[in-house]
């Protein structure tokens, strides 16, 4: 069970149940959805930009804990933040899933994205916590397409 | 076995050295073998040693192993024969799996036998296999699929599946057993209907024969399917069995050797059936092992077996109902040891995660039966399902570790 607690710590069980930015935001510049087949996880994700700078940011969906907190944490993580800032920050965020925990990572400037740290125990579950993320970069690509983890 | 001697699930549970292995310290309680089942040490022998002193190619060589091959592998055909019932061992197609075996009468039957407009009929209860072929056949032919309801239990509405069968019925496919949540279809009823209309049947017997005997005689189908990988048989061999004027009157499915009669570069004759649906060398060590298989089960008294699971299935369904916010999903009368439920608040694949942390394996997902998930309005479940050397302390460390679950989630 241990491993469990680390895995669903306070703060996703807290996005989990209560998601931030967890609303539509109608007309805005940039709107993508993302599915994870396997397990059939869905988002949409709603992005307003002011330039190259995210100004509104906020999501809609269905999912696991890990999907649904990653998402809500990814939107107060990103809000204000320019484009190219958002895809270090992602590419930071994949490292620190995908890295075994006897790595030692720089994890400071994830700020609270860190508490996914314990994702690295459960493989299964890296595409829970990146679907968003996916969904957020075909978002600011304005693909028409449906992102998908497979 | 006689009556008077009890089913003995230690005994059993030594057959299967899966239960030898320890995850984080402890032995797995495994109550996922509606997915695929674990292989008693008879299966893993049999195919081992079949590697190991017999294996050569079979159908070709005049030598004596390729011979030994040829007898073991239609000696399991004989085998599969007797398990189904079937009137004859021309009547069973070695198959890579049910799939394979659906999709190969979608084809072969299918494209020669319906014309635009025509209907199939399927149920709100088929796994994607028993679904997906359909629907290309229909974009193939210019066909309708029409999709027999359910009550809220999760049962046939008999009266609707009846209603849907006309003379623009041209074949029904049913599941046997629901694999997402467990429901027993009444067949005989339903396949009397189709029979009474002159409508061709196939059924999906993938979650059924690991649970029950079948006879696809009485039954009275013109298909069934079944995977060997459910039935403590390796992955890769799975069994059509097709009545045997109509699987005279297909044409093939796929081409190559051993399904041909003569071969010239202008024109080609095909083997009869089953040869014609066995193109190329098939999965011989798998057809040995399903044998093995079935020869393990039938030590058994069937019946001891099924008063097993079904003990397994009530116990689970009080035990989990002990637990406020959970919720099972499907409840017909009669139900194969399968049982499917959601949490409150807690998502399916968290469940899931969570329960291995305490060494239960469970599926969580659509289980490949979605248009089933909308019909109960989740996106997913959780299903635990039941196997001959699973126990009650099992299903007690599947309601303690839900509780657990529960409490972190609260």
């Amino acid at each position: 069970m241990e491993n469990l607690r680390e895995l669903y710590q306070s703060t996703i069980l807290d996005h989990n149940k209560k998601p931030r930015n967890f609303r539509e935001i109608p007309g805005c510049d940039h709107q993508a959805d993302g599915h994870n087949p396997l397990c059939g996880d869905k988002l949409r994700v709603f992005v307003e930009l002011d330039g190259d700078v995210v100004n509104d940011l906020s999501f809609e969906g269905a999912g696991c804990a890990i999907s649904i907190a990653s998402a809500s944490l990814m939107t107060d993580s990103v809000k204000g933040k320019k484009i190219e800032d958002i895809e270090t920050l992602f590419d930071l965020f994949h490292t620190l899933l995908t890295t075994p925990s006897t790595t030692e990572i720089d994890v400071s400037p994830l700020g609270k994205l860190a508490v996914f740290s314990g994702v690295r125990e459960f493989p299964m579950r890296v595409k829970c916590a990146t679907l968003s993320w996916h969904t957020l970069r075909a978002a600011l690509d304005k693909k028409n397409e449906v992102a998908k983890t497979e | 076995m006689s009556e008077a001697s009890p089913f003995d699930v230690e005994a059993t549970r030594k057959d299967f050295p899966f239960l030898e292995r320890e995850i984080r310290g402890q032995q797995v309680a495994f109550l996922d073998s509606a997915a695929s089942s674990q292989k008693p040490r008879a299966v893993i022998d049999a195919v081992s040693e079949f590697y190991a002193t017999s294996y050569a190619n079979i159908h070709r060589g005049v030598y004596q192993l390729s011979a030994e091959a040829t007898e073991k592998y239609e000696g399991a055909r004989d085998q599969v024969q007797h398990f189904l019932h079937a009137e004859d061992r021309r009547e069973i197609v070695f198959l890579r799996n049910a799939t394979e075996a659906i999709n190969l009468v979608a084809r072969a039957w299918g494209d020669e036998n319906l014309q635009p407009d025509d209907e199939i009929l399927i149920t709100a209860l088929e796994h994607h296999a028993n679904i997906v072929p359909w629907q290309m056949l229909s974009e193939r032919r210019s066909c309708r699929l029409r999709v027999a309801p359910i009550d809220a239990r999760g049962e046939i509405d008999l009266n609707a599946y009846e209603s849907l069968l006309s003379e623009r019925t041209k074949i029904v496919a049913i599941t046997h057993v629901s694999n997402a949540i467990g429901t027993i279809n009444p067949l005989p009823e339903m396949i009397a209907m189709a029979k009474a209309r002159g409508i061709t049947v196939l059924v999906d017997g993938a979650q059924a024969v690991p649970h029950m005997n079948v006879d696809v005689k009485s039954l009275g189908c013109d298909f069934y399917t079944f995977s060997g990988h459910k039935l403590f048989a390796p992955s890769g061999i799975g069994v059509l069995y097709g009545c045997h004027s109509m699987l005279e009157s297909m044409p093939p499915f796929l081409g190559g050797g051993d399904m041909i009669e003569t071969v010239t570069f202008e024109k080609s004759t095909y083997a009869k059936s089953p040869g014609k649906f066995e193109a190329g060398t098939p999965d011989i060590a798998g057809a040995i092992g399903l044998s093995a298989a079935i020869e393990y089960l039938k030590g058994f008294d069937q019946a001891q077996l099924e008063r097993w699971e079904t003990g397994l299935l009530t116990y689970a369904e009080k035990r989990l109902s002990e637990l406020d916010g959970l919720r099972i999903i499907g409840n017909a009368r009669n139900k194969a040891p399968v049982v499917s439920f959601v949490v409150d608040g807690v998502h399916p694949h968290d469940v899931g995660t969570a329960l291995d942390q305490s060494g239960v394996s469970v599926r969580v997902g659509h289980h490949c039966a979605q248009p089933l998930m909308e019909i109960f309005e989740v996106p997913a479940t959780v299903r635990a399902s039941f196997s001959i050397f699973n126990t009650p302390s099992e299903i007690d460390r599947l309601t303690q570790a839900l509780s657990e679950t529960m409490e972190i989630f609260r």
